[in-house]
């Protein structure tokens, strides 16, 4: 607590930096090195804290400066080299940066400098889940205890487990790992089976690859994630919890880890909590890198060492799960919620949302748009505001939002009004899943997306059952014969029943909802098959078969840059002069188009053309 | 490797069947791969028959039967990397080092993977060399990270 305070009026300079994964991999730890050489070869006095994710990533790195009597103000894509130019003007200069400049967090104005809360890309968000991430030091517990940590596990120890459940209930929670089951309802089967144990698994398998909204609220607040698992396990009555996490989450892992060692140290595992009836231990799981094992029935088999196939249910794992228990499987952003709904009062929550999908729900915000990152809106907002208001626009026009994964669907135009809730999504034959929203432009080929998705789960179905294990392969052919121009117009009736049939017969959700984005696609871009098929022609100009790579010589400068980095010798051409490209050697890896787009002495001269 | 030598590395585990995918993962944290001594090994500790550890090991994505080459790379496949160029990084890849993924070249250097998500998709497309990810890369760029390795003859 104290030290939280003492960080916020601090008498000398604190710097926070975005070192979750994203930042990290923009480019944070050369930041970090250049403000500690900066520091310590003028001896000055700072504290440098490494913070989580706070959203926007397409800023990263970000740095914020706080020096004393001033608000913390937060700067965006720097340098090794700019980083040195702020903190000079800081601690030199005593003058506020002007450049790279997004805002600060102080409640009211400040030296002209807007607020940082009200960037265009957080102003439409509402921070419940979120609300530490980018804030606190996420590897000190103090930071967490200063903003309200474990009250809410207080007051729960001091309710009966069936208050709790009402909280819950009342709050509309549903789950958010896909299938949006109401979180109370499965939480009383389990509790009102019979049994002398019961298990919590927090599903942190996160497999929807594109998705990364539990990874940065485990890194950016992982007590927050943990606090809930004890308000879940206090309620139904487990006396263990996992975290089933996957393996490619390095930082995650390392933060859970402390966050674990820092609770056992302050009596928040083990035997009676807080003095409490209540005794309670969690363990680290790590996956092992299959997507099927985020299914409950195939997660709970590997985490008791079997290959991670999923089972028939009933009996569903609240009645019979790990080592045969009841058990209760949520997602990272249930757990994470509760806190703040048991602190705050289940009206405050189900105040946002509609009818049937209370409170607010996080989202990866990325692929084709322009302000990529981690968002959390109340359910409900449509997908026009989430896109253009907060994600900026698409960047070449808008064709299509994915949601939900390889589970989902792409949703076109028709439904940028649409609201996104659970019934909703699942109503236009796509679904919430866990939050992944991939915008999508026209430069991205439908047909291409969809045997991407499909590629995906045939190399994920577990072989379990032939639907899906046979079903997808087909699917797979049929979209790569129509990607290479070689398709009939009787593959669309093929596609489409060969999809109902998987659906209806598969074992699992991996199965019953692969074919979703095949479905949606022959719904919505049947035009876009059309091409393909009648016209052999990739109107995004993204399948390799049906496209060809030209220079125009009028724009062609005769740089020599792709040239240089052309794998197979196709182009060539002397100095400054239009160079040649030989179209028996391009193997369309797309290396000359990019250098060209690159650099502006280049200057647009490679196209990629289709059906021309 | 002894069986007393394995134990040494795996004190805290309870040598039970359900610690076999934990004793695999660490088996390849400490040694890069799974070997059959290895798994000889495991299979007399944890009373499981060998197919059996084959089994429940080539079900999954993490596990290697061969020794990696020293520097791992990994290239992301997932649907933000994917719409933002992510096959074409790993063909430039493949090209240059001449090896599809889930091989290494023949001098040992490099390790080349295709994974489905690092995690850091606001940043697509993303590629992981050893133990740093790189966000907004390029085909260019892979260039940088490999130094001045010449494309491979036999591609
Ligand atoms: C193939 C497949 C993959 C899944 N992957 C995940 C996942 O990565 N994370 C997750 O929380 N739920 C995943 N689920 C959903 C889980 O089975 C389960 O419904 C969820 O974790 C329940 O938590 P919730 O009630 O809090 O949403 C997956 C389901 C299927 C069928
Ligand atoms: S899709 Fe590549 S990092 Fe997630």
């Amino acid at each position: 607590m104290r030290e939280w305070e003492r960080l916020r009026n601090s008498s000398h300079p604190v710097i926070y930096v975005g070192a979750a994964s994203c930042g990290l991999a923009a480019g944070a730890d050369e930041v970090i090195e250049a403000i500690e050489r900066y520091l310590s070869a003028g001896k000055r006095r700072a504290d440098i804290i490494r913070v989580g994710c706070i959203g926007p990533c397409y800023l990263e790195p970000l740095v914020d400066v706080q020096m004393p009597g001033m608000p913390r103000i937060s700067y965006s894509n720097l340098s090794p080299a700019r980083v040195t130019d702020l903190l000079e003007s800081f601690f030199d200069k005593n003058e506020v940066f002007q450049r790279r400049l997004v805002g600060h967090f102080g409640d009211s104005g400040f030296d002209g400098i807007p607020r940082f809360f009200d960037h265009p890309m957080l102003a439409r968000q509402v921070r419940i889940v979120l609300r530490n991430c980018g804030i606190v030091d996420p590897e000190n517990a103090d930071h967490y205890l200063a903003r309200g940590g474990y009250a809410a596990l207080e007051s729960c120890l001091s309710l009966s487990w069936r208050q709790v459940l009402d909280v819950v209930k009342d709050s509309g929670l549903r789950g958010r790992g896909g299938a949006g089951f109401p979180t109370w309802r499965k939480w009383l089967i389990c509790r009102e089976t019979e049994s002398d144990k019961r298990f919590l698994i927090c599903n942190a398998d996160e497999g929807d690859p594109g998705a990364f909204m539990n990874r940065s609220l485990i890194e950016g607040d992982p007590h927050a994630v943990l606090e809930g698992m004890l308000i879940a396990g206090y309620t139904i009555g487990a006396s263990a919890g996992y975290v089933y996490i996957r393996a490619e989450y390095p930082l995650a892992i390392r933060r859970l880890r402390t966050a674990i060692a820092q609770m056992r140290e302050m009596g928040l595992l083990g035997d009676r909590i807080l003095g409490s009836d209540f005794s309670f231990d969690i363990k680290l799981k790590e996956g092992a890198g299959a997507f099927v094992c985020g299914e409950e029935t195939a997660l709970i088999a590997s985490i008791e060492g079997k290959r991670g196939m999923p089972r028939t249910r009933p009996p569903f794992p609240a009645v019979e799960g790990l080592w045969g228990k009841p058990t209760i499987i949520n997602n990272v952003e249930t757990l994470g919620a509760l806190p703040n709904i048991v602190r705050n009062g289940p009206g405050w929550f189900s105040q946002y949302g509609t009818e049937s999908s209370k409170g607010t729900k996080t989202f990866s915000l990325v692929g084709r748009v322009r302000r990529t990152g981690l968002i959390e809106v109340p359910l409900g907002t449509s997908l026009r505001t989430v896109i253009d208001d907060v994600g900026g626009g698409v960047i070449k026009g808008f064709k299509a939002v994915q949601t939900g994964g390889p589970s989902g669907g792409c949703l076109g135009e028709e439904f940028l009004d649409s609201p996104i809730d659970y019934d909703a999504l699942a109503a236009a034959g796509s679904i919430m899943g866990s939050g992944g929203l991939i915008v999508l432009d026209r430069n991205t080929c439908i047909i291409d997306t969809a045997k991407y998705f499909l590629n995906f789960t045939q190399a994920e179905s577990c072989g379990k059952c032939v639907p899906c294990r046979v079903g997808t392969r087909h699917l797979v052919d049929i979209l790569e014969r129509i990607s290479r121009g070689q398709g009939e117009i009787s593959d669309l009736d093929k596609l489409e029943r060969l999809a109902r049939t998987i659906k209806g017969g598969a074992l699992c959700g991996l199965g019953q909802t692969a074919p979703n984005p095949v479905l949606t696609a022959l719904k919505y871009f049947r035009t876009e098959f059309l091409a393909h098929i009648v016209e052999k022609r990739c109107p995004a100009a993204v399948c390799r078969d049906l496209v060809v790579y030209r220079i125009i010589k009028d724009k062609c400068t005769g740089c020599q840059r792709c040239v240089q980095v052309c794998p197979t010798e196709a182009i060539s051409g002397p100095r400054s002069e239009p160079h040649n490209l030989d179209m028996t050697k391009c193997i369309k890896c797309r290396s000359c188009y990019e250098i060209c787009r690159f650099d502006a002495i280049a200057g647009d001269a490679i196209v990629i053309e289709s059906g021309v | 490797m002894s069986l007393a030598a394995l134990r040494a590395d795996f004190e805290g585990f309870e040598g039970t069947p359900a610690d076999l995918i934990p004793v695999l993962q660490r088996i390849q944290v400490l040694h890069g791969f799974i070997s059959k001594d290895s798994v000889h090994l495991i299979s007399r500790w944890l009373k499981i028959s060998e197919n059996e550890i084959y089994g429940v090991a080539t079900f999954f994505a993490q596990f290697r039967f061969k020794r990696p080459g020293d520097h791992v790379i990994k290239v992301c496949l997932g649907t933000a990397c994917h719409v933002r160029g992510g096959e074409q990084i790993l063909d430039v890849f493949r090209r240059r080092l001449g090896i599809q993924p889930g091989e290494a070249t023949p001098d040992g250097m490099y390790q080349l993977e295709r994974v489905a998500c690092l995690g850091c998709c606001a940043l697509a497309p993303v590629l992981s060399l050893d133990d740093k990810v790189h966000g907004q890369t390029s085909v260019l760029q892979v260039r940088d990270l490999l130094g001045g390795r010449e494309p491979s003859e036999d591609s």
